[in-house]
């Protein structure tokens, strides 16, 4: 059940996020995207993360990819359009990104030794464990992330607001 | 059942995925939009890693990414809405002054 769980939704993200890759328009990247996520989503549930799925629907899925999707639509961004690169760079580039990819997956698959395997349920990322543990032990760190915010709320007002350019 | 490799490799596939769109797009806005898709791949791993050795802590720091995830495309994106405003243009090859 969970593996072919898995399958599905590895699929899903993995097809969204080529068609991130492939489309020529934004809008169909942020759609895409929004697929990952919410693949992405249903795997942390999987995993028993409870939390960490509610907040990647609301905050990602929800906050994060309008802002992307209302700025597309504000700017009316078009279909991109493509310019020359460096030919080296393609030649080199692709070969390199595919080699170091496949690094990565071998090391994953042969070398780190990291062995088991999960089943559903045994480990359950509820709301009240994580906010146990974010409000004791990570408490100073979250209320930085407050300052963090304030900041990056008042960059942004500062920078898009109107004749800030001039 | 299923082998933690599995999520590992999954995870590992769409940071690739989300390189390769960092480097070969050219809109500004898709490019944006692969950061944010290498930042999940990471999140996956967190959650992979804390459901593996049974710790939340896992799950604290995928909270914390998403916050600065959060932060940074508010701030992103007023920057790219402003670069929009004076240069008219959201390609990336054409942004290519340190000046506004």
């Amino acid at each position: 059940m969970h593996l072919i769980l898995f399958i599905i939704f590895a699929v899903f993200c993995v097809g969204g996020a080529l068609g991130l890759l492939i489309s020529k328009h934004p809008i169909n990247s942020a759609l895409s995207l929004i697929v990952v996520m919410v693949s992405l989503a249903v795997l942390y549930l999987l995993l028993g993360a409870e939390f960490v799925a509610a907040i990647q629907v609301i905050v990602y899925a929800g906050a994060i990819m309008v802002l992307f999707v209302f700025t597309i639509m504000l700017l009316n961004a078009g279909e991109e359009e493509r310019t020359k690169g460096s030919r080296v760079a393609t030649a080199l580039g692709f070969p390199a990104l595919i080699i170091g990819a496949a690094t990565v997956i071998y090391a994953i698959l042969a070398k780190i030794g990291i062995t088991g395997s999960l089943s559903l349920g045994q480990f359950r990322g509820t709301p009240e464990a994580v906010s146990d543990l974010l409000f004791r032990d990570f408490l100073l760190p979250f209320e930085v992330t407050s300052v963090l915010i304030l900041i990056a709320i008042m960059g942004a007002v500062l920078l898009a607001r109107k004749g800030s350019a001039e | 059942m299923v082998p933690i490799t599995y999520y590992l490799v999954l995870s590992a596939i769409l940071f690739a995925c989300g390189v390769a769109g960092f480097l070969i797009k050219r809109n500004i806005i898709t490019i944006f939009m692969s950061i944010e898709l290498m930042l999940n791949a990471v999140n996956l791993t967190f959650v992979v890693f804390a459901a593996h050795w049974q710790k939340l802590s896992g799950h604290v720091f995928v909270f914390f990414v998403m916050v600065v995830a959060a932060a940074e495309a508010a701030v992103g994106l007023a920057i790219i809405i402003a670069i929009f405003r004076t240069r008219e243009t959201l390609n990336v090859d054409r942004v290519n002054l340190l000046k506004l």
